[in-house]
């Protein structure tokens, strides 16, 4: 986890060194005089060797200081703290989504294989998988925001767990999970009627303990290994894909942070914010193989 | 007489496929009476593990169809049932012993997990008294260490354990039927025994019937009181031990018999049948092994089905040939006998 970390740290500093434009310039703005732009260049280390400016800038994160913004001049680490919790509840509100709808309706469609439950819930998968999200978000903000004002158009709203606080939330989080839900709906079908077709599943339906306890005990906790694996993956994608999310309804997350920080050069809240995003994804991952070893005995980690 | 405790008849069972209809039971009849051991022997492919399974509603449907025919344990017509009905009884009254007992065990449950669960489904029992019966019935399968297994997972259990595991989980309801699809198959001679020694104690302290299901003579007879031969999807002859390895009647039962090697004799190669068994997709009609027989009559073996049932003068003895039916005047070329009672 320590390697991958400071792996990413290493890439993330390489790319802001190698990126045009000057800092120093965007900050005092075009007509700067260039004696001050020097002076201000200095001050921030632009002048160092790239492994001295990423090993100050490595030392300061560890304790938990970003840097300073090069444009609001506020720190780092609070502009991030501000956005951080709009992010996570978005994120883990859209996993919640696509959880809810893909794992019963996956599971449902294995067992009534070639029903019309199926042919449904196949038709569903395609319609969410095809659709891109940004779309998706328009037309859901068109439909249920502006047609029948049942949502609110965009923004946050606070304090959280309110009625407001989720109505805000509610059109973002169909946008991102859905999309996932028709992906995860597929494999859920797909290695459930893998598991479904093993001997042991058999020598369960003999035992004469009722479908109910064969299919979500016995196939299930097999079947999850794949259907976690995918969720793993696509715990990044979330990720990434809120950062447009954010944009079309102006959510105030961490997506939005980045974007605005590269339009504006802004390197050291663009290096704090793939940081945080970094640390999330490792974390989630973390929690992925945790997960593994619960539904699979043979698996352990030393 | 009472009624027998498993009574198959006129079983037919065809399997829907690509390729067309597999039509792989085709009128298979069988009993087993309260307390009595049979065994089924055919080779692969021959519908015993098709009788099998569908004696427990256990056939994949689609692609496997129950066409017409009648299964009764006990009275209860078990086609009529529906799958929660089945419920009841498999598990509980009728329980099943399985090929390959790498496979047949949950990968990510714990052994007693799996041990206790038709207890709990089908007895109004707490969890530890459960616990404590499925470790009972681990070590009268022969299994040292039986508190610490129940807590372990199949993974760490050699093959021969694990049949014995797949064992425990069907005794430990003391079923009145046990249904055993080629228990030894998958295991090596030695283990093969052992086994073999486990179900024959087994069956005599919970006084079950057993329907025992292998390709292997050798294993059958050990245990078995009566035996059914089949071939191609059908039941071709029913008799005692004795009279299949003294007087067997059909052509099939006769070159099979021939073909157990003795050490008595030597010979340079066993005996073997000529041909291959037929298609199931769109199969001859008439005999099945017509193709194959070596006292083939005539036309009428290609054109009628021959249906089981005694010849004349002998008692509990079932063929289906047209040597002792009355489509055909052929008198068998060998001796027909009765094997008297001991």
């Amino acid at each position: 986890m320590i390697p991958v970390l400071i792996g990413v740290t290493l890439v993330i500093s390489s790319v802001v060194y190698l990126s045009p434009g000057n800092p120093a310039q965007i900050a005092l703005g075009q007509n700067a005089n260039p004696e001050a732009i020097e002076e201000l260049e200095a001050e921030m280390g632009l002048n160092d060797p790239p492994h001295v400016r990423y090993l100050d800038w490595l030392a300061g994160a560890a304790q938990g200081d970003l840097g300073t913004s090069v444009r609001s001049q506020r720190p780092v680490s609070e502009m991030i703290m501000e956005r951080l919790p709009a992010t996570l509840e978005l994120a883990i509100a859209s996993m919640a989504l696509t959880l809810i709808i893909a794992l019963p309706l996956g599971v449902i469609s294995a067992v009534k294989q070639y029903t019309w439950v199926d042919s449904l819930s196949m038709v569903f998968a395609i319609f969410w998988i095809s659709m891109p999200s940004f779309w998706l978000a328009l037309i859901l903000i068109l439909l249920f925001s502006v047609n029948w004002s049942i949502f609110p158009i965009s923004g946050r709203a606070t304090p959280v767990f309110t009625a407001t606080w989720l109505m805000s939330l509610a059109l973002p989080a169909i946008a991102t999970g859905t999309r996932r839900a028709g992906l995860l709906t597929r494999m859920t079908r797909s290695s459930m009627l893998e598991i479904l077709n093993e001997d042991y599943i058999r020598t369960a339906r003999g035992k004469g303990i009722g479908d109910r306890a064969v299919i979500y005990t016995h196939a299930m906790k097999n079947a999850m290994i794949p259907i976690i694996t995918l969720i793993g993956l696509q715990i990044p994608l979330i990720f990434s894909g809120a950062v447009i999310i954010e944009t079309v309804f102006a959510w105030p997350g961490m997506g939005r942070l980045l974007v605005n920080a590269v339009l504006s050069r802004d390197y050291p809240v663009v290096q704090g914010t793939v940081l945080v995003y970094a640390v999330i994804v490792i974390a989630a991952n973390l929690a992925v193989d945790v997960a593994y070893s619960y539904f699979d005995p043979r698996i352990k980690y030393d | 007489m009472t009624d027998p405790l498993l009574e198959i008849d006129d079983l037919h069972v065809h399997f829907h496929t690509e390729e067309g209809t597999v039509e792989a039971l085709d009128g298979v009849s069988l009993t087993v009476e309260r307390d009595e051991v049979v065994g089924v022997i055919g080779e692969s492919g021959c519908g015993k593990s098709v009788t099998a399974f569908s004696t427990m509603g256990l056939l994949q449907s689609p692609p496997a169809e129950v066409v017409s025919g009648s299964i009764r344990y006990d009275g209860r017509e078990l086609l009529d049932l529906s799958d929660d009905e089945l419920d009841g009884i498999r598990g509980d009254d009728i329980t099943m012993i399985y090929q390959d007992p790498m496979s047949s065990l949950n990968p990510v449950l714990t052994i007693g997990h799996q041990l206790t669960e038709p207890l709990l489904a089908h007895r109004d029992i707490s969890k530890a008294a459960a616990r404590q019966k499925a470790i009972e019935m681990l070590e009268a399968c022969g299994l040292a260490d039986a508190e610490r297994l129940m807590d372990e997972y199949p993974d760490a259990l050699s093959g021969g354990m694990r049949q014995r595991v797949v064992i425990a989980m069907a005794l430990i309801t003391e079923p009145k039927l046990l249904i055993a699809d080629e228990p030894t198959t998958a295991l090596d001679v030695t283990i093969q025994a052992q086994i073999m020694d486990l179900l024959r104690d087994l069956r005599e302290e919970f006084e079950m019937s057993v329907l025992i299901i292998s390709h292997d003579l050798a294993v059958i007879s050990e245990i078995a009181d009566r035996m059914a031969v089949m071939y191609a999807g059908n039941v071709v002859e029913t008799c005692s031990m004795r009279e299949l390895f003294e007087a067997p009647l059909h052509p099939y039962t006769r070159k099979l018999a021939e073909s157990i090697p003795s050490l008595e004799t030597s010979v340079q190669r066993l005996p073997t049948i000529e041909g291959t068994v037929p298609e199931l997709i769109d199969p001859p009609t008439g005999c099945r092994f017509a193709s194959r027989c070596p006292d083939y009559i005539g036309s009428e073996c290609d054109e009628i089905d021959p249906q089981l049932a005694e010849p004349e003068g002998i008692r509990d003895h079932e063929v289906a040939c047209h040597y002792y039916t009355d489509e055909s005047d052929a008198e068998p070329p060998w001796q027909i006998q009765g094997v008297e009672d001991q």
